[in-house]
């Protein structure tokens, strides 16, 4: 069996903090970039251009692309042969604790939702997960809360059909209005459970923008653009830069539906160890 | 500042002057001071209030990312605002039908700032210093200096929208 001492989990932990907060994905850039050329409303072109100026400077000055540095959510994927020296979670938090210190982030979490309460060592949202072989695969997604306020989810009857669904979906982005900062990024989950739709949905903001699509995610995708909520709601072709769906069986008496929209700040890093 | 009740709904506007951070702990706070009858930490007359949160300000800069935060998180306090003498407020995103009623009441001015440009913003702040509430960490009040900061006029003194 593989050990890992917890202190390597910390380092990669912050070095993946400062790559998301810095360097906006290349696939975003790329979608954006595209959404760019594309545009023909002549205001939604110059915020599409502020957009990417904006992910230049903040690599250039090396600043947060945005100042809403999000509730850190971080993904594990861990070996099944390998164990780690210490305490994973503590070691994933230290590594958010210390990497948005180091690097002037802003701590954006109270330690308590209800007293609002700042704590001086606050925590990230962590899931785990199991897999074969030796590895660790560390994934951070800083999620601005702009558009973690948007998200929803529906628990459809069975019987509900592909057009209700869509409409769900679509409706949700509508609503997400400009406040969530668009072109958007939408995740959808469907199937499992209400908590494990909602996963899939954060998940799914994970996968690379490309134009390998699924049917209904470019049918969607379509749907939504046809809004013309357009970058920053004023207008244009560009709501959303993608729809990712992910799926997974679930009960014969529902079909839960979770949508998580991302703001085109759509920030990620990962690292296997 | 007589000019910006001029300005009508799309236009683009280049400010330059004070403005005031404030966004959900600090306007609970100077709207709980306003209604126990208590002092304001700034002077609200003639201010405009920037909603937003900087990141920690990073050596040798002036300032961190300073993006707009979402607008209608505000709604419920801004009235009351403007009806104390506030001048404009700025953030991204649409507004109840009170505020906007407000707004053209008070002949107030709602602007909205390139959303999640909150680094490129900050060529735009030549000064930043905590004024208020500093416990609030990143909610903290800020009185900034900025120059040509870039905005577009979402809700004008008539009332007027660019999210009709």
């Amino acid at each position: 069996m593989r050990k890992i001492e917890a202190t390597k989990i910390t380092g990669a932990v912050i070095g993946l903090v400062r790559k998301a907060s810095f360097f906006l994905r290349s696939d975003v850039l790329s979608a954006l970039s595209k959404a760019y050329r594309a545009e023909k409303n002549i205001q939604a072109k110059k915020i599409l251009r502020a957009i990417l100026d904006n992910a230049a400077y903040a690599r250039k000055q090396k600043l947060a692309i945005c100042q809403d540095t999000g509730l850190p959510v971080v993904f594990v994927e861990i070996g099944q042969d390998v164990a780690v020296r210490g305490d994973l979670k503590e070691a994933i938090n230290k590594g958010v604790r210390e990497g948005y210190r180091k690097y002037h982030l802003r701590d954006s979490i109270v330690s308590d939702p209800l007293s609002r309460g700042r704590s001086k060592s606050p925590v990230c949202v962590i899931h785990m997960d199991t897999t074969g072989g030796e590895k660790i695969k560390l994934t951070i997604l800083p999620k601005g809360f702009g558009c973690e306020n948007k998200s929803q989810l529906r628990m459809f009857k069975p019987t509900a059909n592909i057009k209700e669904i869509k409409d769900f979906i679509v409706k949700v982005v509508k609503d997400a209005g400009p406040d969530a900062c668009p072109p958007y990024v939408i995740g959808v989950g469907i199937g499992g459970s209400a908590d494990y739709a909602g996963i899939m949905a954060k998940k799914a903001l994970l996968r690379k923008i490309s134009s390998r699509n699924l049917k209904l995610e470019k049918d969607l995708l379509r749907q939504i653009n046809k809004t013309g909520t357009g970058p920053m709601g004023l207008g244009g072709a560009n709501t959303a830069l993608a729809v990712h769906v992910q799926t997974y069986p679930t009960h014969i008496a529902g079909l839960p539906v979770s949508v998580n929209i991302s703001c085109h700040a759509l920030r990620s890093a990962s690292v296997t160890l | 500042m007589k000019k910006i009740n001029t300005l009508k709904a799309g236009q683009e506007f280049f400010l330059s002057g004070t403005i005031y951070t404030a966004r959900d702990q600090a306007h609970k706070r100077l709207v709980g001071a306003i209604n126990s009858g208590k002092r304001l930490p700034i002077e609200i007359k003639g201010a405009i209030i920037y909603y937003c949160g900087p990141t920690q300000t990073p050596r040798g800069k002036i300032i961190g990312s300073c993006g707009p935060t979402t607008s209608s998180r505000m709604d419920a306090f801004t009235p009351l605002l403007l009806a104390k003498g506030l001048k404009a407020v700025i953030g991204k995103g649409a507004r109840s039908k009170e505020v906007r009623e407000a707004i053209r009441k008070y002949k107030g001015v709602y602007f909205v700032t390139y959303a999640g440009c909150g680094a490129l913003l900050t060529k735009h702040v030549k000064k930043a210093e905590v004024a208020a509430y500093g416990d609030l960490g990143p909610e903290a009040i800020l009185k900034l200096e900025v120059k040509d900061f870039p905005l577009i006029v979402a809700i004008d003194a008539n009332g007027g929208s660019i999210y009709d």
